[in-house]
């Protein structure tokens, strides 16, 4: 690891302003800035130890739910009110890594952890991202685990995450406090950015942003599942994953919510694939459609071309799962 | 600047680039935790930092200010095995040994995990009471690999000593 400076601010104005600076990175529970640090592939001339803000409450907020930055992954699916009103959260997050991480891993540091290309971990290998202008390895190489939706001629990683799938669907809001001190709210289908020709930028963030929070608004009626295609049953990212919400009406689909991990670089939503379901008796015929428009622009690398009928179905099983239909 | 370690008080490394696993192996001399990975991905280093499992190689020492350190030293001695420890021993739930450490630490936490209520994602009913199945165990103890696939022996060994776990809460 190289050398840096590591400081422990006490206050959020402090953390932020001390991150103002480019070289200098937030750490939270440390699961993903550290292993990249041992890599070389982040080299913070200085951290900033975000770990004594108070941010670590989870509590409501109106009718919805209010998850601090720093609650861990394991405290947010185990709240009983994650549990009980928004089961997609809890699984999705109970889908991913282990629970040693975790324990570890923090709301704002699984929101803001980084591609799993095998190209941008590795400091030998061109990538755009890591050092824009090198090239993309992984577009003529190992691209299994890449994007088949939103990518760029210069980026084709994917968001690896689990828990910000499930937060898409659930229309969550990311709170961020920025060096002046003001706090926005961004939905969280923006947060995450496309590659486009500035692959090196993951999310919104500037320097000096500290996210504080992630809103989940009221809770919704209906079906709530999360479903992960991996390459074995535990502890592997997402190939495909969906997250889906949806509200039976006298035997048609009511309100629907569908977001997809492991397809795009960043959590994938298409309402047009939602409003086609919407009103809609369910029918294997209706979910081929629906899963039509999703990869409508869907493009393989050679290694990934698996994924465009893997999510079809994938797609379609948890559409009927949710429906209650029998396959 | 101080953190404890098996009840023993210690001073935080200067460096803050020493992983709370390396500062366990060679400041503390706690060579029982071992590194595998060192990249999250083994579950060799596993400890309880506050009574929680974690990977001790992705965590930097200094950040461990005032934090309370559970190591394998920490559970049990050769002559006054733990009862997880003894279980392992018993069911031969190893074969090499080097990933035993992080997995009976792991197991240690697991089963106050399950006590907590905390569900898995083989759960059911997010909602229910979590029984203590061969899944549920492979399940939670997904981040301990074992490159001798003592897996079985080890769940058997998990089992036992949750049974013990569970007889001696009721005595109590
Ligand atoms: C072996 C392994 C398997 C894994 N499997 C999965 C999986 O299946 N699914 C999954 O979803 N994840 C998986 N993960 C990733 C894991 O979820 C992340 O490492 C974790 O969520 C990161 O959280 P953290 O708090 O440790 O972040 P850190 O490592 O501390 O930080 C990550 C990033 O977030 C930034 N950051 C942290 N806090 C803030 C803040 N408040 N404001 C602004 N920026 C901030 C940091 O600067 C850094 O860039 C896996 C990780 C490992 C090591
Ligand atoms: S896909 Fe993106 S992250 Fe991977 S090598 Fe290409 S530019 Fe880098």
């Amino acid at each position: 690891m190289k050398p840096f400076a590591y400081l422990r601010p006490d206050s959020l104005t402090h953390a932020s302003q001390l991150t103002e600076e480019p070289s200098a990175i937030p750490i939270a529970g440390g699961t993903n800035l550290l292993d990249l640090m041992k890599l070389q592939v982040e080299t913070p001339e200085s951290l900033i130890d975000v770990n004594k803000l108070s941010l670590s409450e989870i509590g409501d907020e109106g009718e919805g739910l209010r998850i601090g930055a720093l609650a861990t992954n394991t405290a947010t699916a185990a709240h009983p009110r994650v549990r009980s009103d928004y089961p997609v959260l809890a699984r999705a997050i109970l889908a991913g890594a282990t629970q040693q991480l975790r324990n570890k891993a923090t709301t704002a540091g699984n929101l803001c952890q980084r591609t799993r290309c095998y190209y941008f971990t590795n400091i030998d290998q061109p990538c755009n991202k890591r050092e824009p202008g090198s090239g993309c390895g992984a577009l003529d190489g190992i691209a299994r685990l890449h994007a088949i939706l939103g990518a760029s001629s210069q980026c084709i990683a994917t968001y690896p995450g689990d828990m910000a799938v499930a937060m898409a669907a659930l229309g969550a809001e990311v709170e961020i406090m920025n060096a002046g001190g003001e706090t926005t709210r961004v939905p969280l289908e923006d947060f995450h950015r496309l590659p486009g020709d500035t692959p090196e930028k993951d999310n919104i963030l500037e320097s000096g942003d500290i996210i504080t929070g992630v809103i989940l608004p009221a809770p919704v009626k209906g079906v709530q599942l999360y479903r992960k295609v991996r390459e074995r049953s535990s502890y592997a990212f997402a190939l495909c994953s969906v997250a889906a919400i949806v509200n039976m009406e006298e035997g048609r689909i009511g309100d629907i919510a569908l977001a997809f991990g492991g397809l795009a670089h960043k959590p994938w939503r298409d309402k047009r694939v939602e409003e086609a379901l919407k009103g809609t008796e369910p029918s294997l015929k209706g979910f081929d459609e629906a899963a039509e428009i999703l990869l409508e622009d869907a493009q393989g690398y050679g290694e990934n071309d698996f994924k465009i009928p893997l999510t079809r179905r994938t797609l379609k099983a948890v559409l009927c799962e949710a429906t209650g239909m029998d396959t | 600047m101080t953190l404890t370690i098996n009840g023993e008080s210690r001073s935080l490394p200067e460096d803050p680039r020493i992983s709370l696993l390396d500062y366990l192996r060679q400041g503390a001399g706690l060579t029982g935790t071992k590194k595998g990975c060192d990249h999250g991905q083994c579950g060799a280093c596993t400890v309880l930092v506050n009574g929680v499992r974690i990977n001790s190689c992705l965590t930097l020492a200094v950040m461990h200010d005032g934090d309370d350190i559970t190591t394998i030293e920490g559970m049990g001695t050769p002559d006054d095995l733990s009862p997880m420890q003894a279980a392992f021993v018993k069911h031969d739930g190893y074969q090499c040994g080097y990933c035993t450490p992080g997995q009976i630490c792991s197991a240690v936490a697991m089963l106050d995990e399950v006590a907590a209520g905390w569900p898995s994602d083989v759960t059911d009913d997010l909602n229910g009471k979590v029984e203590l199945t061969g899944d549920e165990i492979r399940e939670r103890m997904s981040g301990n690999l074992c490159r001798c696939g003592a897996y079985s022996n080890i769940v058997e060994a998990i089992q036992e000593a949750a049974l013990e776990t569970k007889t001696a809460g009721a005595d109590a």
